[in-house]
């Protein structure tokens, strides 16, 4: 029998926020051209990004590109000789030309370096910026090397999370960006799980519409159905399903899941690959319990506790298991009606080759749920487009799709109120 | 023909030249061009020799493993590879998954 979890006072979690409303809500925002150019300005340029890790960068010299289409930039973030994690516009103050790069300028890279050299005429930067090379510099007129540095991006990084920020002033420094109910994730082992598996796609939807696609888990029983075996996923589709917890901090999101390890999963529930490899799509059945390295774990003290899905402003996400492993989401928009979807997995580095083995079993079935999930939001775009409907209803299970819209909606409000983008519209 | 796996799981040469590959890349990609009785063929002989695949490579270190267990350990990723299809589609390729792709980029070694 599938209990269903207890609602807020109010009736729901959407009343709990009375702020969302319970109306229908327009997907104009995901459609509309005029809207992706406002957000590209009064988000992308505004917010703070997550670009990586600093695992990415492990010794003094290390470098990683990272291609911001929807800034129309492209960043290069480095560990510099006193071990600082920064910053710059990835472009050549001399003649323009993107200065780190391999073969294809489109492509990101990531590398070690004691200075960066631009491929075109030479010019040298040390890795704090400074201009440290022109090459037969006296041919110049009146040119000073000082004045020539690379334009810095500001960047912090939080748990070893690797945010830059795009504003000349950013309004807010990262750590209050973040808001307390993701910084009270302080603490979890984040660089221990460094056993990462990077998944890339080119997605056909605009990126707030994936988002969605995972920030609600009402479609899983449905789209998923044939995942699983019918002795599980027949009354998993007639009960539905409710997440255990929703909580939404500022511009953030979470939602919480019951969850329980295969291990204790009746034998008629799994895949014969599952007690084989004893690991599924939820993780290693034998993973390490981590639950008592942080304060924000499961705030709304669930049980049993399956995970975390923190939704971090703008394009994020951190999606914690119960069972000591992690993913993260990125939704880099592309245009209005396509993004770069990321998607990292983080295990435990492998003591030996039967948790390798977890964890691959754990990699593909990831991927299996994913490609569906991909090609669902081509279609919606699709039908988006055709304008033949301009309001859809959102159930309480979605109150987190509601909370995304309305925040790019603020947003962008925001930016035109302060009288920006006078001259775009 | 040349031994690619460990003698004790001489049973399974006839599926190394197919399914030892060393990247999720390659994996995926035969599963796409492979039918599903090829799969099936594979799965049926690889799915009751995993167990003791899985206890054979656990003996080495990851970082210092001889090849033909390298191998044998990318013969049982490939058995996982091949389990969705098996198991659950019944079709070489997720359903509804049309053109989509997703590439992983980066994976762990081995």
């Amino acid at each position: 029998m599938v209990m269903s979890p207890p609602k807020p006072s109010e009736g729901s979690w959407t009343a709990h926020y009375p702020e969302l409303g319970t109306g229908p809500i327009s997907y104009e925002d995901s459609i509309s051209p005029e809207f992706y150019e406002l957000e590209r300005e009064a988000i992308f340029k505004r917010a703070w990004l997550n670009v990586g890790r600093v695992e990415q960068l492990p010794r003094k010299g290390s470098y990683f590109t990272k291609d911001l289409a929807v800034a129309r930039t492209s960043v290069v973030v480095v560990r510099d000789l006193n071990d600082e994690i920064r910053a710059f516009h990835n472009i050549c103050r001399h003649r323009g030309n993107k200065l780190v790069w391999t073969d294809f300028p489109r492509e990101e890279v990531a590398g070690s370096c004691r200075q960066f050299v631009c491929k075109y005429h030479g010019w040298k930067y040390d890795l704090d910026g400074s201009c440290a090379f022109v090459q037969q510099e006296r041919e110049f007129f009146d040119l000073d090397r000082a004045d020539y540095g690379l334009v810095p991006v500001h960047c912090e990084v939080w748990e070893g999370f690797v945010f830059v920020n795009l504003a000349e002033d950013p309004e807010s420094g990262l750590v209050e960006f973040l808001g307390p109910m993701i910084t009270s994730l302080a603490g979890y082992p984040f660089d221990q799980l460094t056993e990462r598996f990077f998944y890339r796609a080119e997605v056909g939807s605009n990126w707030k519409l994936f988002i969605d696609a995972f920030q609600e888990f009402y479609h899983a029983p449905v789209l998923h159905a044939r995942q699983s075996p019918a002795a599980v996923s027949q009354p998993l589709l007639e009960a539905g399903f409710e997440g255990a917890f929703y909580k939404i901090d500022g511009v953030h999101r979470l939602v919480t899941t019951h969850g329980r390890r295969g291990s204790s999963m009746p034998p008629e529930a799994l895949k014969p690959i599952e007690p084989l490899t004893r690991s599924g799509l939820f993780g290693p059945w034998d993973g390490p319990d981590l639950t008592g390295t942080t304060e924000g774990l499961n705030p709304g003290r669930v049980a049993p506790w399956g995970l975390d899905s923190f939704q971090i402003w703008p394009n994020f996400v951190i999606l914690i298991w119960e069972n000591g492993w992690y993913l993260t989401y990125h939704y880099w928009p592309t245009s209005v009606n396509t993004h770069r979807f990321e998607g990292n997995l983080y295990f435990p580095a492998s003591k030996s080759a039967r948790e390798r083995i977890a964890h691959e079993l754990a990699a593909v079935t990831f991927k299996e749920y994913a490609l569906q999930d991909g090609n669902t939001l081509e279609a919606t775009q699709l039908m988006l487009e055709s304008r033949v409907i301009d309001t859809f209803p959102l159930n309480d299970q979605e109150i987190l799709c509601r909370h995304l819209h309305q925040v790019a909606a603020q947003w962008v409000d925001d930016y035109l109120r302060s009288g920006n983008g006078g001259g775009k519209r | 023909m040349t031994v690619m796996l460990p003698a004790e799981f001489a049973d399974l040469e006839p599926f190394a030249a197919k399914w030892c590959l060393p990247t999720e890349r390659e994996r995926f990609a035969a599963r796409l061009a492979s039918s599903m009785d090829e799969m099936q063929a594979f799965y049926d002989a690889m799915f009751p020799r995993a167990a003791a695949a899985i206890d054979y490579c656990d003996r080495y270190p990851l970082d210092d493993m001889p090849d033909d267990v390298e191998r044998l350990m990318q013969l049982v990723y490939s058995l996982i590879m091949v389990s969705f299809p098996v198991e659950v589609w019944r079709q070489p390729h997720i359903p509804d998954s049309g053109a989509a792709y997703l590439d992983l980029v980066l994976e762990p070694e081995p």
